[in-house]
């Protein structure tokens, strides 16, 4: 069978009755059944833990006003897909703090507390200066031991298990943090020289629906507009976007687009600081969105609010699509999705009759097991009503990781080639395989996605992992699952800058590098190139990462194409191997980042022609016109025959409906004070104070149902799992819906809880949408250590102990 | 060197989403690095998510000022009221209680009132404040009246404050919407007016359905 996530390429002539994608695949992955193994989350770690976490404040240099810095860095933040622009003040080799950056055009100086604090990682007392290993009397339950000597000890397991069990049995996870030299270097790593087909990361966890989707639909994954053109859209709708706590940057976007005149629509079922002076609210059952889309659609074609034009000359896929949506009246729009009738009417009739328009959707829609539908659902509107490929007409998902649009591009992803190209695609797999210097059939076919990784380990299928960039054990769903596979795993490696909640499993693990301590690029969620610039060299015995990569890979003996001195080194590879692709970097150069502030990709070295040219890059996708390497000039969308694509998204409920027995819908997000998995945000002291521990937010009416009041300690129950935590009561979030913040670790992890249904096409987890019930906590459930901050101080680092070899 | 007159501080609470970036920021300023003179107010955090920022609204005649037996606390030129200088501040708490915004602080380690001083370091060398600097809101601002008045159309610049009796005028310029009839805002009659129904309920059901 195809592989259902891979790029739709339509064989010859598309029309609407043999398109094969356009009703997409429903059928959601089976969750592993409870009687698998399972480990139950450890107490945290004492204060005495030599790996913390522990709670960094500024003291000394940082705080001493007279310390003159050496130098202004120009670089971006380490967090989120805005990717501020930010200078870090360096003195010897310490970051003392930051001064904003006014020039960088994104954001113009402006931060969250995220990446005002961000300094604050570095320098700090849990900084991992040397290799590790396992060794349960050492304090920590790790003992140093020299870089080499881990170096010959990952590549002899890497080595062991691939020749007991075969190339697949050594899988790869890594993270969407990582600039896109060093996401290309992973997926050339586990491609060319592990020869695994197991190799996957964190976005799966984040941006794939968005791409499944995009993909159906445009034939391309790109957030379709610079942020710019929000400015004057006359209607913003934003579905499961937390934008003020999320990405907080676009909310000067939004508001700025009101002072235009644009109106403002929220859905989501927790009423977030964005949506509290929207001008209309929706709040959506989690779980309902592609509903609502219908529903919408339907008002659209019924008042002929629709781009007939537009849908004529650019598009399939219609006509079938109108007589999909048929069924979602509005009454049965508002029965399923929750929202009162008259608010569908009104949203339906302001995105209708709009002449300009903004759709963004993040995670609230795409972490569902049908998120690509919910994805789906949204670029309907938008194609109906031709809103797109203009100034001041866009579309597109807000990325969460820093990397988390280039991170999709170059390769890391289980079934992708550099430049979005496909694995499985014959002509792709010789292109690379001929920039790497090797035979086309010796690279992998696709292999397993993240979650389904472990699921491979339960069945003995993988038996070692090289883990980088990603802490699984917090921000996978139904983590004690999690927590049993690595204990399983036969050699288990990773590579990190702190010993994160996963790595503590580790048989090895391996010091790399801070965001400041390497450069490199990333693009941003506007789709912008961007240079990160190295401020310090990397601590002790800690290395940049893709030194780490290239030394296993000498120790292998498997060092051919793994011999690169400097990121630009690997950049210019990364441009020769996207050259062509969807994704096509050709024309970028380091220089040309500096010069233009980010270049928008696709930047193309050579006309269609053939002819070198200086390309600026594209901020707009999808313009009248516009040329790309699958239309040819047929039309301005990545289909062979330039339109884009009217899937028919279905409806289907939560997998996990709720029931007599858990009667709630549980949903999990984000503090603006943490980032992802927390391992470097819950180690800096002013970010924890803001919001030092999960609680539980419930509804006033429910909450007089059960007799729980503000500030009590409840127990918040799935079928995979239970923790008590402390409620606090806001009427800004459904009565029928609880929320907990996910990004604490162990018995304060809001996915013990969590379902790993995955959506068929993406492999993305229901995170957003499982049955729950809530109870107030017995006495013995409450922690005994409860009201003690979640992480301790952490002290100046201690001198450095002798060897213990 | 003073502030320049043309620059000024813009103060937009529609816009706060309540990120804590100005407090954050507050306390890497050069003047008093590692504490926040920033307050971030949730004004009912169960019944909303708003949010609203305090910063020394810097007053034409400082009631801070005003009340302080010690004369600690000075008003340069360019409109700025700084903190209470340290040799001269008995820690009365005069101007805590006194001050109709509710800014000054009193640092008890230090014996020291201490306030927003506008970012004296980066304000008098034509800098914008870190708070200014970092909103992602755009709820704090610093530029020009012209500046401001091209960014907000749909806004315009308030800087009379009355409360019950007492009128106060700022260098700080608050935002309100362009048509609003009134030219000052009255601060105790805000806090007299009634609360909403409950906005989430409102949204889910049609009235007279289940
Ligand atoms: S976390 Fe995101 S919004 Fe906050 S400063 Fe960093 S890039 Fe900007």
């Amino acid at each position: 069978m195809a592989d259902p996530n891979a790029n739709p390429r339509p064989g010859g002539p598309v029309d609407e009755a043999t398109a094969p994608n356009l009703e997409p695949q429903t059928e959601p992955v089976p969750y592993p059944p409870r009687d698998v193994a399972r480990m139950e989350a450890p107490p945290d770690p004492p204060p005495s833990d030599p790996f913390g976490p522990h709670a960094a404040y500024p003291t000394g240099r940082r705080l001493d006003t007279g310390v003159v810095p050496d130098r202004l860095v120009n670089t971006h933040c380490c967090y989120c897909g805005q990717q501020c622009g930010i200078r870090l003040k360096v003195k010897d080799d310490e970051v003392l703090g930051f001064e904003p950056w006014y020039d960088f055009p994104f954001n113009k100086g402006k931060l969250c507390p995220k990446g005002i604090k961000r300094y604050l990682q570095s320098g700090h007392p849990d900084r991992l200066l040397h290799a590790y290993e396992r060794d349960a009397d050492a304090p920590g339950g790790f003992r140093e031991m020299p870089y080499a000597r881990a170096i010959e000890r990952v590549a002899s397991e890497i080595d062991r298990i691939q020749s007991t069990y075969g190339n697949d049995a050594f899988a790869v996870l890594t993270g969407a943090s990582l600039t896109s030299e060093k996401s290309y270097l992973m997926g050339k790593f586990a491609h060319m020289a592990l020869r695994t087909a197991n190799i996957d990361y964190n976005g799966r966890l984040c941006m794939v629906s968005a791409g499944g989707g995009n993909n159906l639909a445009f034939g391309v994954d790109r957030g379709a507009n610079p942020w710019t053109d929000i400015l004057r859209a006359e209607v913003v709708w934003a579905s499961g976007a937390n934008i003020a706590e999320c990405a907080p940057i676009t909310t000067d976007y939004v508001w700025q687009a009101r002072e235009n005149g644009g109106k403002l629509i929220i859905v989501d079922p927790r009423m977030t600081p964005i949506a509290r002076t929207a001008d209309l609210y929706l709040p959506v059952k989690p779980g309902r969105d592609v509903a609502l889309f219908n529903g919408v659609l339907r008002e659209m074609i019924a008042h002929d609010w629709i781009d007939h034009a537009f849908i004529e000359r650019y598009t399939i896929g219609f006509d079938a699509l109108a007589r999909h949506v048929e069924p979602w009246t509005l009454d049965r729009t508002a029965e399923v999705t929750g929202v009162a009738r008259k608010r569908i009417e009104a949203a339906s009739e302001l995105w209708g009759t709009a002449k300009t328009s903004f759709m963004m959707h993040s995670r609230g829609i795409e972490h569902s097991a049908h998120g690509v539908q919910n994805v789906l659902g949204a670029i309907n509107l938008v194609l109906a009503s031709g809103r797109i490929g203009r100034p001041y007409c866009g579309y597109s998902t807000i990325t969460g990781q820093g990397n988390g649009q280039g991170a999709r591009e170059h390769g890391s992803k289980k079934d992708q080639l550099p430049g979005m190209r496909e694995l499985a695609d014959p002509e792709a797999r010789r292109y690379v395989a001929g920039v790497w210097g090797m035979d086309p059939d010796d690279l992998p076919q696709p292999g397993a996605d993240a979650y389904e990784i472990f699921r491979k380990v339960a069945k003995d299928e993988i038996r070692g992992l090289l883990l980088i960039c990603f802490n699984p054990l917090v921000s996978l769903p139904d983590n004690q699952f999690i927590r049993a596979q690595m204990e399983r795993l036969e050699f288990f490696v990773t590579i990190d800058f702190f010993m994160s909640e996963s790595a503590r499993h580790s048989h090895v693990v391996l010091p790399g590098s801070l965001h400041e301590e390497d450069e490199g690029v990333v693009a941003t969620n506007e789709s912008r190139v961007v240079k990160i610039n190295k401020c310090i060299d990397p601590p002790g015995e800690a290395k940049q990462d893709w030194r780490i990569i290239q030394d296993i890979c000498r120790a292998l003996g498997r060092e051919e194409g793994f011999t690169f001195e400097s990121p630009r080194e690997i950049f210019d590879e990364l441009r020769i191997a996207s050259k062509g692709g969807k994704a096509d970097y050709s024309g970028i150069t380091y220089e040309k980042i500096e010069a233009q502030y980010g270049v928008f990709w696709p930047c193309y070295a050579e006309s269609p022609e053939g002819e070198p040219i200086d390309h600026r890059g594209t901020p707009r996708m999808f313009e009248p016109g516009s040329w790309n390497p699958i239309a040819k000039g047929a039309g301005p969308f990545y289909f062979p025959d330039g339109k884009a694509r009217f899937c028919r998204p279905n409806y289907f409920p939560p997998t996990e409906d709720t029931d007599d027995a858990y009667p709630l819908m549980l949903t999990t997000g984000r503090v603006i004070s943490q980032f992802l998995s927390g391992t470097q945000t819950r180690r800096i002291g002013p970010l924890l104070d803001m919001y030092p521990t999960p609680r539980v937010e419930l509804h006033p009416r429910l909450a007089a149902q059960l007799g729980v009041e503000d500030g009590a300690w409840v127990t918040v129950e799935t079928r995979r799992g239970a923790m008590t935590l402390r409620a606090q009561v806001v009427r800004t979030i459904r009565p029928d819906t609880i929320f907990i913040p996910y990004h604490w670790a162990s018995r304060r992890s809001a996915n013990q809880l969590t379902l790993s249904a995955q959506d068929p096409i993406s492999k993305i987890p229901e995170f957003k949408a499982c049955a729950a019930k809530l109870r107030q906590a017995r006495p013995d459930e409450i922690p005994e250590a409860a009201d003690e901050p979640p992480v301790p101080r952490a002290h100046p680092r201690p001198e450095p102990a002798p060897e213990r070899t | 060197m003073p502030v320049p007159p043309t620059l000024h501080y813009f103060l937009d609470p529609g816009r706060c989403i309540g990120c804590n970036a100005c407090v954050q920021a507050c306390a890497e300023c050069d003047t008093h690095r590692g504490q926040s003179m920033m307050q971030l107010d949730f004004i009912d955090h169960a019944r909303s998510p708003q949010t609203v920022p305090v910063i020394c609204m810097h007053c034409d005649t400082p009631t801070c000022a005003e009340v302080c037996p010690a004369d600690a606390i000075k008003r340069t030129e360019d409109g700025v009221v700084h903190t209470a200088r340290k040799p001269r501040c008995i820690a009365c708490n005069n101007c805590v209680l006194a001050c109709p915004f509710g800014v000054p602080k009193m640092n008890n380690a230090a014996n020291l009132m201490m306030k927003c001083d506008l970012c004296y370091d980066r304000t008098s060398q034509g800098l914008k404040p870190m708070c200014a600097s970092v909103c992602p809101s755009g709820a704090l601002w610093f530029g020009t009246e012209e500046e401001i008045r091209e960014l907000r159309p749909a806004s315009k610049t308030n800087r009379e404050f009355r409360f019950g009796g007492q009128t106060i005028t700022t260098r700080v310029r608050v935002m309100v919407p362009k048509d609003r009839a009134e030219t000052h805002l009255d601060v105790t009659a805000s806090l007299r007016r009634s609360r909403d129904a409950d906005p989430m309920l409102d949204a889910m059901y049609d009235e007279g359905s289940p």
